[in-house]
C-alpha cells in the first residue's frame, strides 16, 4: 500500500474533519445518555425517595414479639412449684438452608437427634412457613450448645434459641393440682388471642396452669429490630417490654401434700384437705402422680402411651374428677337429715340383727357386721357404722328428703373450686332416675342410698367440702386453690376472697352436736371404727370411716389374675376434721381397693393432720419479693 | 498548513510549561487525566471501605491493585503511539490465539471459561483484547485513506467480530459487547457511512428474534426478562435489581451518610463491593454525591475526547477516541444496570468497583491516552 505525500496530506485534513464530526455526534449521544441516566437517578432519588425509603425500612425493620415471662407458682410456704428455666432449642429456618438433608446429617454428627425429633420436625415443617424457625431439638445441654455454636457459620439456617421454659422443681409433687404447660395445639390456637400469644409456644393444659392461664401468661411485648437479608437480628431499634404473668401463691401446703402422697404410697386414691374456715385447699392429692416436666418439651409418644393407657390412670385427677360411692361416710349427713327433719330422735333405738328386710321383699340387706349391732341409737350407729340403722332411717326419710337435704351440702353439684374440669358427682333422686334411666325409683334403692351406695357418687373434693360444712355447723366456702395473685412489677399481692356458700340451715344446734359427737366417737369410742388412730393424738379428731363396695371392673381395664383380687377389694374412705373443738383442717380420703376405711384410710388422714396442725397451722402464707426476676422472701 | 500551525503552537506551549509539568511530560503523564483518575480512585476507596464493611484488608488489596494499575499506566504511557501501532497485529494475533486456548483448555471459573492459567498468575485474554481490538482496527483502517472503502470495511468488521464471538462463546456477554463496541467505535470515528450505520441498526433489530432464540444463553435470556420485569422473580434473578433500586432510591437527595447505608450494611444488596458498588455510593451519598461522581467521570471522558481531537495522526486519534468512548460505555452500562434501565451484565464500575484485571486494563488504556497526548509534539516536529 503505497501512498504519496500529497495524498496523505489531503486525506489528513479530510480525515480530521470526519473524525471531529463523528466525535461531535458521539458527544451528543453521550450527553443524551447521561441525561437519561441522570433523569433515572433523579426519578429514583428525588421523585420516589419516600417510596424507596419505605421499602428500605421494611427491608430492615421488622417487628418481633417478645414472650412475657410466665408467672411463678408457689405453695403457702413460699416453695416454688413451677418456675422458668433457660433452655436452648435448635431451630432450622428452611428458607436459608441449601441442602436440608446435608444439614441434618451434619447436625446428627454433632449432637444426638432422635427419630422422634426428626418426626416432629417433619410434622412441623408442613405447618410453619419457610422463613420461620422450626425446632429440631429441645433442651440442648451446655456442651451441645457449644458444639453447635462453633459450627453455626457452616450451617446456614440453623439457629440456637435461648428461651425460658417451664420447670416443675418439685417434680411429681402435686402434679395434678399444679398441672403442666405444653405446646399450643391447633385447637387452642384457634381460640387464642393470636397477638398476645405470638411469641408464646406453651400453654397451660391442666390444673392451675390451665385455670389461671390468663393471669400466668402475661402480656406480650414487641421490639422493632433491624435485620439483615438472612433475618438475623442486628440491632434493636425500640421495644415495648412484655408484662410478666402474675405469680400465684397456692393455699396448698407442699409438706402436707408430700406426707399425703408418701402415705398413700403405691395405692391409688385421692385426698383433699381443706381449711373449713375459708375453703383454702391445703392439699389435693391424686395417686398415682406423674412428672409434669415430661410434657413441657413434648412428651415422647412412648411415654405418653405409657401414661395414658396405664390401668392406674396417672393422668386422671381423682380428687377433682374421680366419682366414688361415699359409702358409710355419708352416714353423718343422713343422720343429721333425720334429726333436722324431725323424723328421728337422737335417743331412738333400733335393734340390728345384722340384716334388714323390706316388706314384700325376700331380699336381705346385710350389715357389715354379720351378728349385728343389737340395740343401736344414732350415736352408736355412726360410731360403729351400723348399716341396718341407716337402712331404716333412709326408708323413713325417703329418697326425696335425702336428696334434697344432701344437696345443701353440695352433693350432685360442682363445688366451684378454681380448677377446671371438676365433676359434680351424683345425688340420685326419683326425678333424676326417671329422666336419665327412664325407670321408677325402687324402695331398695333408697335403702342402699342411706349407706352411700347405689347410684350416689361423690368426688373427694365434694366429700371434703361437705365435711367442712358439717364441721362448721352449716358454714362452708367455695374451695380455693389460690391464696393470692402477685404482680411481678411491684410484688404486690392481691389475696383471693373466701366465698361463702349458702349455709346449711340449722333447725336445732343440738342435732348437729349429736352428729359431731358421734363423729368424735368414731375415733374415741371404744368401738369407734377409727379408734386405731387415737393413740398419742395431741388434738382431737372427729371423722367417719367408709368402705365402699366395688361392683365391677371397667371393661377395658386389663388386670393380671393376681391383681383382680386386689381390684375387687372395697375402697377405703375416711372423712375427718380437727381439732374437734375448733376445726382448722378437714380431710377427705379415698384409697382405691384399700379395704377398710378404719385401717387403710384413717391413719393416713391422721398423718396429714399431724403434719398440718403440729406445725403452726395459722402461719401466714409466705410471700416473696420479686426484684428483676430475683425471688427473695 | 493547519497542522504546522498547531505544532508550532504546541512547541510554544511546551516552553510555557512550569518545571513541574515539564517533569510530568517527560514521564508522559497527562496532569488533568491523572487528577481525574486519582480523584476517582480516592472516591472508590472511600465507598469500598463502607461497602466492604470497614474491611481494611479489602482496602489494602484494592490499594495494591491500584498501585499496580498506576505502574502499568505509567509504563504504557512510555510506549510511543508509533510503537503501539507496530505491535498492533502481534498483540491481536496473540490475543486471538489465547482466546482459542481459553476455549480449549481454559479453567472453569464462575460457570464460564475466561481464565488462562499461566502458571504464575491467571490471565484473562479478553482483557488484552479490550486494548488489542481497537488498536488493531485503528491500525488497519489508518493504513488506507478514510473513509474506508468496502473491502477494508469488511475486513475490519471481521477483525472486530472474531474476538467478539470467541469471548461471547466463553460466555462473557458483557466483555464481548464492550470489545465489539470498542471496535465499532473505531469504525464509526473512521467515517463509516451513515447509510451503512442505519442499515446495520435496522438489520440487527430485525434479527433480534434469531439472536434471542439461538445466540443467547438461558441465563442471559433470564437476565433480560428479569430486567423487563424484576418483580416476576423478586427473590431470584430480580433480587439484585430490586434491592439496588431500593438502595439508590432510599438514598434521596443527600444520602444516608457514609457507612450508614442500610441496604448494603444489612446484606440486602448483593455484590455490593463489585458490580453493584454504585448502589452503595448512591445510597450513602444521595443524588448530590452521584452528581459529583458523574462529574468526575465526565471530566475524564472530556479529557479523553480532547486528547483524541488533539491527536496528530489518524491512528492515535481513532485509538484515543475509541478508548474514551468505551470508557463511557463502561460507566453508562454499569450505572444503567444498577439503576435498572439496562439488563444486568457483569460489568464493574471503572476504578470504583473492587476487582483486579479490568482495572489494570482501564489504566493501561489511560496510559495509551497519556502517551498519545504527551508524544504529540514529537510527531509534529
Amino acid at each position: 500500500m503505497a501512498f504519496n505525500n500529497h495524498q496523505t496530506l489531503k486525506d489528513h485534513f479530510h480525515e480530521t474533519q470526519i473524525f471531529n464530526q463523528r466525535i461531535l455526534v458521539a458527544g451528543i449521544v453521550m450527553v443524551f445518555l447521561l441525561i437519561l441516566l441522570l433523569s433515572r437517578l433523579a426519578y429514583l432519588q428525588i421523585t420516589n425517595q419516600k417510596h424507596y425509603a419505605t421499602l428500605s425500612d421494611n427491608n430492615r425493620v421488622s417487628i418481633r414479639p417478645i414472650p412475657p415471662t410466665r408467672g411463678l407458682i408457689f405453695d403457702r410456704n413460699g416453695i416454688l412449684l413451677a418456675q422458668n428455666l433457660p433452655s436452648f432449642t435448635l431451630e432450622i429456618v428452611i428458607e436459608h438452608v441449601d441442602d436440608l438433608d446435608k444439614t441434618l446429617e451434619h447436625l446428627g454428627k454433632l449432637i444426638s437427634i432422635s427419630k422422634e425429633d426428626l418426626k416432629r420436625f417433619n410434622k412441623n415443617r408442613r405447618k410453619k412457613r419457610r422463613f420461620e424457625g422450626i425446632p429440631l431439638r429441645y433442651r440442648l445441654n451446655d456442651e451441645e450448645v457449644a458444639i453447635v455454636s462453633v459450627q453455626l457459620n457452616d450451617l446456614p439456617g440453623v439457629n440456637i434459641n435461648a428461651q425460658l421454659s417451664r420447670h416443675y422443681p418439685q417434680g411429681k409433687l402435686a402434679s395434678h393440682a399444679v398441672g403442666y404447660v405444653s405446646r399450643i395445639n391447633e385447637r387452642e390456637l384457634r381460640k387464642l388471642n393470636a397477638s398476645n400469644y405470638s411469641a408464646t409456644t406453651h400453654i397451660g393444659k391442666v390444673g392451675i396452669e390451665r385455670t389461671y392461664e390468663d393471669l400466668l401468661h402475661g402480656q406480650v411485648g414487641f421490639q422493632h429490630v433491624e435485620t439483615n437479608a438472612q433475618g438475623r437480628i442486628l440491632r434493636v431499634l425500640d421495644r415495648t417490654l412484655p408484662v410478666s404473668g402474675k405469680n400465684l401463691y397456692l393455699n396448698l401446703d407442699s409438706k402436707v401434700q408430700a406426707i399425703a402422697e408418701q402415705s398413700l404410697g403405691d395405692n391409688n386414691g385421692a385426698l383433699v384437705a381443706i381449711n373449713p374456715r375459708n375453703g383454702a385447699v391445703l392439699a389435693m392429692v391424686s395417686m398415682p402422680v406423674y412428672d409434669p416436666n415430661l410434657f413441657v418439651h413434648g412428651i415422647s409418644s412412648k411415654n405418653y402411651k405409657l401414661l395414658s393407657t396405664s390401668p392406674e390412670r396417672p393422668l386422671f385427677n381423682r380428687a377433682l374428677r374421680g366419682q366414688y360411692p361415699p359409702g358409710s361416710t355419708i352416714k353423718p349427713f343422713i343422720g343429721l337429715a333425720g334429726l333436722e327433719l324431725k323424723l328421728l330422735q337422737s335417743h331412738d333405738e333400733l335393734n340390728c340383727p345384722g340384716w334388714y328386710m323390706l316388706k314384700n321383699d325376700e331380699r336381705r340387706y346385710r350389715d357389715w357386721k354379720k351378728r349385728g349391732h343389737k340395740k343401736t341409737d344414732l350415736i352408736k350407729a355412726i360410731t360403729e357404722s351400723c348399716d341396718v340403722y341407716f337402712y331404716d332411717l333412709a326408708l323413713t326419710l325417703g329418697i326425696d328428703n335425702m336428696s334434697s337435704y344432701l344437696a345443701q351440702f353440695g352433693l350432685g353439684q360442682k363445688t366451684g373450686i378454681d380448677l377446671r374440669g371438676e365433676l359434680a358427682g351424683l345425688n340420685p333422686s326419683r326425678e333424676w332416675k326417671r329422666r336419665n334411666r327412664n325407670l321408677p325409683w325402687f324402695p331398695g334403692e333408697t335403702l342402699i342410698t342411706g349407706i352411700g351406695q347405689g347410684f350416689m357418687l361423690m368426688t373427694p373434693l365434694q366429700l371434703a367440702n361437705a365435711t367442712a360444712a358439717i364441721s362448721k355447723m352449716g358454714e362452708h366456702f367455695k374451695p380455693r386453690m389460690v391464696y393470692g395473685i402477685q404482680d411481678q412489677q411491684n410484688s404486690q399481692i392481691v389475696e383471693t376472697k373466701a366465698e361463702p356458700l349458702k349455709n346449711v340451715p340449722i333447725n336445732d344446734e343440738n342435732n348437729w352436736l349429736t352428729v359431731l359427737t358421734a363423729m368424735k366417737n368414731v375415733v374415741y369410742g371404744v368401738h369407734g371404727t377409727a379408734r386405731g388412730i387415737r393413740r398419742n393424738l395431741k388434738y382431737t379428731i372427729a371423722g367417719k370411716t367408709g368402705t365402699a363396695q366395688v361392683f365391677g371392673i371397667a371393661q377395658d381395664a386389663e388386670y393380671k389374675k393376681e391383681e383382680i383380687a386386689k381390684k375387687l377389694q372395697d375402697h377405703a374412705l375416711f372423712i375427718g376434721f380437727a381439732p374437734y373443738e375448733n376445726p382448722r383442717i378437714v380431710v377427705a380420703l379415698i384409697v382405691e381397693n384399700g379395704g377398710h376405711g378404719g385401717s387403710a384410710a384413717a391413719p393416713i388422714v391422721r398423718k396429714v393432720m399431724d403434719q398440718y396442725l403440729l406445725n403452726n397451722p395459722d402461719k401466714k402464707v409466705v410471700t416473696m419479693e420479686i426484684n428483676n426476676g430475683e425471688v427473695t422472701p | 498548513m493547519n497542522w504546522q500551525n498547531s505544532s508550532a503552537m504546541n512547541f510554544r506551549e511546551e516552553n510555557r510549561l512550569s518545571s513541574g509539568r515539564r517533569l510530568l511530560y517527560r514521564f508522559h503523564i497527562d496532569l488533568p487525566l491523572w487528577i481525574g483518575i486519582i480523584l476517582l480512585s480516592a472516591m472508590g476507596m472511600v465507598v469500598l471501605y463502607s461497602a466492604g464493611d470497614k474491611s481494611i484488608d479489602l482496602l489494602n488489596r484494592q490499594f495494591v491493585r491500584l498501585f499496580i494499575a498506576f505502574i502499568v499506566m505509567i509504563a504504557v504511557a512510555q510506549i510511543k503511539p508509533s510503537t503501539l501501532k507496530h505491535w498492533a497485529p502481534w498483540m491481536f494475533g496473540v490475543g486471538i490465539l489465547m482466546l482459542v486456548a481459553v476455549l480449549v483448555l481454559g479453567e472453569v471459573g464462575k460457570g464460564a471459561q475466561r481464565w488462562l492459567n499461566l502458571g504464575i498468575f491467571r490471565f484473562q485474554p479478553s482483557e488484552l483484547m479490550k486494548i488489542a481490538v481497537p488498536i488493531m482496527t485503528a491500525w488497519y483502517l489508518a493504513e488506507a485513506p478514510l473513509p474506508p472503502r468496502r473491502g477494508r470495511l469488511i475486513m475490519a468488521t471481521i477483525i472486530v467480530i472474531v474476538p467478539t464471538l470467541l469471548i461471547a462463546k466463553q460466555p462473557d456477554l458483557g466483555t464481548s459487547l464492550l470489545i465489539a463496541s470498542s471496535g465499532i467505535f473505531v469504525l464509526l470515528l473512521a467515517g463509516l457511512g451513515w447509510k451503512i450505520i442505519f442499515t446495520v441498526i435496522g438489520l440487527m433489530t430485525a434479527s433480534a428474534p434469531i439472536f434471542w432464540n439461538y445466540l443467547l444463553h438461558d441465563y442471559q435470556r433470564q437476565r433480560i426478562l428479569t430486567f423487563l420485569n424484576p418483580e416476576t422473580d423478586p427473590l431470584g434473578s430480580g433480587y439484585h435489581i430490586i434491592q439496588s433500586t431500593i438502595a439508590i432510591g432510599s438514598g434521596g437527595l443527600y444520602g444516608k451518610g457514609w457507612l450508614n447505608g442500610t441496604q448494603s450494611h444489612l446484606d440486602f444488596l448483593p455484590e455490593r463491593s463489585t458490580d453493584f458498588v454504585f448502589a452503595v455510593f448512591s445510597e450513602e451519598f444521595g443524588f448530590l454525591g452521584t452528581l459529583l461522581l458523574l462529574a468526575v467521570y465526565i471530566a475524564i471522558i472530556s479529557r479523553g475526547i480532547i486528547i483524541a481531537v488533539n491527536a496528530q495522526d489518524t491512528f492515535s486519534r481513532l485509538v484515543a477516541g475509541s478508548l474514551t468512548l468505551t470508557f463511557f460505555v463502561y460507566v453508562f452500562v454499569n450505572i444503567g444496570m444498577v439503576s435498572g434501565i439496562l439488563p444486568v451484565v457483569g460489568l464493574p464500575l471503572p476504578l470504583i468497583s473492587y476487582g483486579g484485571t479490568s482495572m489494570v486494563t482501564i489504566m493501561a488504556a489511560f496510559g495509551i491516552l497519556m502517551s498519545i497526548q504527551t508524544n504529540r509534539k514529537l510527531v509534529g516536529a
